[in-house]
């Protein structure tokens, strides 16, 4: 097999091979890091509860058994009885429903908005830079818990309250992120080149940049979430959030936590342990997400 | 290991014949000779006799693990450096260049692993000493230049500290040291070394901050250098300078030097041998000389026909391109490591790897057929279609007194100064200048993504052309394209290569459904491209492939000048002459208008009809390619074609520029040259007056006070 190079080849032609083999797939490197698996593993089950908690609990979680009220953990109620006869244990599981449903969709609002917001400031640069940077400051130096206060006051507790006021306090930190990337990519002549098509500002924002700042805006969101949940746990305790008798970590939380120095710890533990695991399962996830994206 | 005793028994070669453990086969076809004894007057002057050797490495294999699998980067690779003796490594990227110096040293990341073989510096076994015994090699013995001068100094350490301590180190205390540190500054011929010597190294300019890293790597007087693309980041004439500095430092010290290099040129200026690198393989290896002279290996002579040389211009044929990739690393090869690629594979060479056969005095090629290899049939034809000579008189763009300022936080930026140019229908306009002359500047200014300065004149085809991009309707805006420098930052990566080629079709030619598709398939064809390559994301394809996926971006509207901005310098030669043909033909198939913009004056000679030197945003000269090229010569163009080294025998007299290229923030009164001109009057009119760009010969502008004939005579007597 003398197999000359084809020399009779048209002018100029140079036999082109094969590109370059396709890099594995983000997901593929994902699973097999055992962070993501371990966080993703308790995700799973308090994603799990949020979904069918009401089947899982072995109690109704209202219901009271006022004959056994402070009782300590037993076999019949394996995280014990709180103040006024509630099971512990169904209502960590059931508890998990509004938080999951809350935190998730006010992330994804603050989100989107600071996305919108960070791409707009980030590509047309100049007196929208400035302006809204300046709004983006001022929001940024209110005290948070305070106006958060004001706004669920004024309108009243409820969870889309709570979703819009968490999204809108995410808003600003995540257009700044979304705003460095961006400059980041306008360094790039591709957008010279997009611009020399005639394209429009949004297609550039949205087809061109878009797709490539969206690995930052999610490691962006997944940090959020963590804070999410830790800011809507921290207005259930505060009273602001889910309301009683709906089963809530935070409000269950604030609703024991006084029994603590009678020695009723089971009251509270397993609420502040359920939202330690969800924050941490979260951080693990996060953690393993930005590994996989910066190599 | 085994080859240890053939290295000693020729001391002045390579070992020929079998090279190591895994070349069990004795070399068929031509009996490998041995070499010659103590060639006769040969060219690179190492002393006589049976010196050691400073720098022997033998057999080396490094290999790369990458997730859990083990990628062979260098592959029994074997060479000696002489004392006083200057080698040049020259390999396209990722043959391994960076990874033999990288071993040497033993500064190999984490991953990389030198599997077998042996290396040793100044008779020290360098794979077998102990930390401090390594640090105490790499401290006095060894030293190393890299590409990047802004990352080899920190930051936040005077210059001169950052030698003196290269003294302190060795011993000496801190006045000495200081004191020694500007001598050394002294002789790397920086100008007022007392003052550099205060500098942080961000004052310094590219050039000035290599000089301080080589003062810094020959403080300790090593008895090896490393060069690593040294001058690749720099422009021209300063890489002329900073060359001309390392040449005669050499002769001055006992230093032998390793230059390694992308650039066939600098290495044959630079070195007294060379080995030419290929996928790990030290393919081919001699005097400087000889292996660019009478190469004799078919990738020697495929890389060097690959480059324009000796005025070769378009219309003379085509580039040879050597067909086909390097192999991946890691690839499993049983037989020649370029067989695949090489147009004088016979059966042999697929199936057992060739030997070093020695070739002449010191001068060996891994080849079985190295005897036919400078008669390697071309891969490319040499004859191709040649677009219609351009009409001298008939200016497709018109730009008069065009001038762009960058305003940054008060303070002002004159990027271009009043430039007078036409480009013609169908030709290309080459051009040239270093970093800061406004290249780049001026074609953004004529693409619309720069507004120039009020009072610029910019015409299309007789009409005038918006300034602002925003201002340009559909058939402007398909008029004018542009391919970048750089295609891994000009193409969308997270778009596919349809996605990237269409775009153009459906917002510029207005085409969509089968007409898009039929368009499609067409241009992809004549890029030479392939239908599965369009489903792929640019990362997924070679640097030659994306270039040639921008290039079909830029052509998808039909335009009628097309900018190409140092579209090859991020390619590697064997690629850049496939595009540079790719670019020919096209113009010859679509009757398109280039700008082609370029620091290779090879390459620039080779695709222009006629050039523009730009310098400090102004235009020191314009005229047919020929004439240029030909001379009389503008004082600044004879600087730039005498910095550029050349691998054509023929060496002009050189000119050498002083100093530095002053900001385009303050530039200098009158002629802006005149800071550097050799040739400046002793009238002082070059410091008070800009000379005017004027006609000296039919077609040729030149913006200078010196009569042309003047010029003429000066440039023709030698000086």
């Amino acid at each position: 097999m003398t197999a000359a190079p084809d020399v009779s080849a048209a002018p100029g032609q140079v036999p082109v091979a094969h590109g370059l083999a396709a890099p594995p797939a983000p997901w593929r490197l994902l699973l097999r890091k055992p962070t993501f698996l371990i966080g993703a593993l308790i995700l799973l089950f308090w994603i799990a509860c949020a979904i069918f908690g009401r089947a899982i609990a072995p109690h109704d979680p209202l219901a009271q058994d006022l004959l056994a009220t402070n009782s300590p953990p037993s076999g019949a109620h394996p995280f014990g009885v709180d103040s006024i006869g509630r099971d512990v244990l169904s209502r960590v599981i059931v508890g998990a429903r509004d938080i999951l449903l809350i935190a998730p969709l006010a992330t994804l609002l603050g989100t989107v908005l600071g996305t919108v917001l960070g791409l707009a400031m980030g590509y047309f640069g100049g007196i929208v830079d400035t302006l809204v940077g300046r709004v983006v400051e001022a929001v940024l130096a209110l005290p948070v818990v305070i106006v958060a206060f004001l706004f669920i006051v004024a309108v009243g507790p409820s969870p889309l309250t709570l979703i819009v006021v968490v999204g809108f306090i995410f808003t600003p930190l995540i257009a700044r992120t979304v705003r460095t990337a961006v400059l980041v990519e306008g360094q790039q002549d591709y957008l010279a080149s997009a611009r020399l098509l005639g394209e429009r500002p949004g297609y550039i924002m949205f087809a061109e940049i878009l797709p490539n700042v969206f690995p930052v805006i999610v490691v962006e969101f997944t940090v959020r979430l963590g804070y999410a949940i830790f800011a809507v746990a921290t207005l259930s305790f505060l009273g602001f959030g889910v309301q009683q008798p709906t089963p809530d970590w935070g409000g269950d939380i604030a609703a024991n936590y006084v029994l603590l120095g009678a020695g009723y710890w089971w009251e509270t533990l397993f609420a502040a342990l359920a939202i330690a695991s969800l924050v941490m399962a979260l951080n693990l996830v996060t953690d393993a997400i930005e590994q996989v994206i910066s190599s | 290991m085994t080859d240890q005793g053939a290295a000693e028994e020729s001391p002045h070669g390579v070992p020929a014949g079998p090279g190591g453990p895994s070349l069990q086969k004795a070399p068929r076809g031509r009996p490998a000779e041995p070499a010659e004894p103590a060639p006769r007057g040969f060219p690179g002057g190492r002393p006589p006799g049976p010196a050691e050797p400073t720098l022997d490495v033998a057999n080396l294999d490094v290999t790369y693990r990458v997730r859990g699998q083990n990628r062979p980067a260098i592959r029994n690779v074997s060479f000696q450096i002489g004392n006083r003796e200057s080698y040049g490594l020259v390999g396209e990227s990722g043959s391994g260049k960076s990874t033999v110096a990288l071993a040497l040293t033993r500064y190999l990341p984490r991953n990389g692993l030198v599997t077998s073989g042996s290396v040793s510096i100044a008779g020290r076994d360098v794979l077998a000493l102990s930390g401090s015994a390594l640090r105490a090699l790499r401290a006095r013995t060894v030293s190393m230049v890299y590409q990047e001068p802004g990352r080899a100094l920190n930051p936040s350490i005077r210059a001169g500290r950052q030698i003196a301590e290269v003294f302190e180190i060795a011993g000496l205390d801190r006045q000495t040291s200081t004191d020694r540190a500007e001598d050394m500054l002294r002789k790397v011929q920086i100008p007022d070394p007392g003052q550099v010597m205060n500098r942080y190294p961000h004052q310094l300019s590219g050039g000035m901050a290599q000089r301080v890293i080589i003062a810094m790597a020959l403080a300790a007087e090593p008895s090896l250098l490393i060069l690593d693309e040294p001058t690749t980041a720099l422009d021209a004439t300063v890489e002329a300078e900073v060359l001309d500095l390392v040449a005669g430092l050499r002769a001055d010290m006992a230093t032998s030097v390793l230059f390694i290099s992308h650039n066939l040129a600098v290495i044959a200026k630079m070195c007294d041998r060379v080995g030419v690198l290929y996928a790990g393989e030290l393919v081919e290896e001699g005097p400087a000389s000889v292996v660019f002279d009478q190469p004799s290996h078919p990738y020697t002579v495929g890389l060097l026909r690959c480059i324009p040389r000796r005025g070769q211009r378009k219309d003379h044929g085509r580039l040879d391109a050597i067909p086909g990739f390097q192999p991946a690393p890691g690839q499993d090869i049983t037989g020649c490591i370029y067989a695949d690629r090489c147009a004088l594979v016979i059966d042999e060479c697929r199936t057992s790897p060739p030997p070093p056969f020695g070739i002449g005095p010191d001068h060996s090629a891994r080849c079985f057929r190295h005897e036919e290899a400078e008669g390697l049939p071309r891969s490319t034809p040499a004859d191709a279609s040649l677009p219609a000579p351009p009409n001298a008189d008939d200016p497709i763009v018109t730009l008069r007194g065009l001038s762009t300022t960058y305003k940054n936080a008060g303070s002002e930026l004159k990027a271009l100064s009043g430039i007078d140019l036409t480009i013609m229908r169908g030709e290309t306009l080459g051009l040239v200048g270093e970093s800061g002359s406004g290249k780049t500047t001026l074609a953004r200014a004529l693409l619309g993504l720069v507004v120039p300065d009020p009072g610029s004149v910019l015409e299309f085809d007789g009409s005038p052309l918006p300034a602002d991009l925003r201002r340009r309707p559909r058939q402007l805006l398909r008029a004018v394209q542009i391919v970048f420098q750089n295609p891994d930052s000009a193409l969308n990566r997270r778009h596919s290569v349809r996605r990237l080629i269409s775009r153009p079709l459906s917002r510029l030619a207005g085409l969509s459904g089968s007409r898009l598709a039929e368009r499609l398939a067409d241009l992809v064809r004549s890029v030479r491209l392939e239908q599965r390559h369009l489903s792929l994301r640019p990362g997924q394809l070679s640097g030659g492939l994306k270039q040639r996926v921008a290039i079909a971006r830029a052509f998808g509207g039909g335009p009628r000048l097309v900018v190409c901005d140092e579209p090859t310098s991020a390619l590697d030669v064997s690629v850049q002459a496939a595009i540079l043909n790719l670019l020919a033909d096209l113009q010859a198939k679509e009757q398109v208008t280039y700008l082609f913009i370029s620091h290779d004056l090879g390459v620039v000679r080779y695709l222009s009809d006629r050039i523009a030197v730009l310098y400090l945003g102004r235009l020191m000269e314009v005229g047919p390619a020929e004439t240029v090229f030909a001379g009389p010569h503008h004082p600044y163009t004879e600087a730039l074609l005498s910095a550029v080294p050349s691998l054509d025998g023929q060496r002009r007299e050189r000119i050498r520029l002083a100093g530095e290229i002053p900001s385009a923030a303050t530039p200098p009164s009158g002629c802006v040259f005149h800071t550097r001109c050799p040739r400046k009057l002793s009238t002082g009119v070059c410091e008070t007056t800009e000379p005017p760009l004027a006609e000296v010969e039919p077609g040729h502008l030149m913006s200078c006070h010196i009569p042309v004939e003047e010029l003429r005579r000066l440039q023709e007597t030698p000086r």
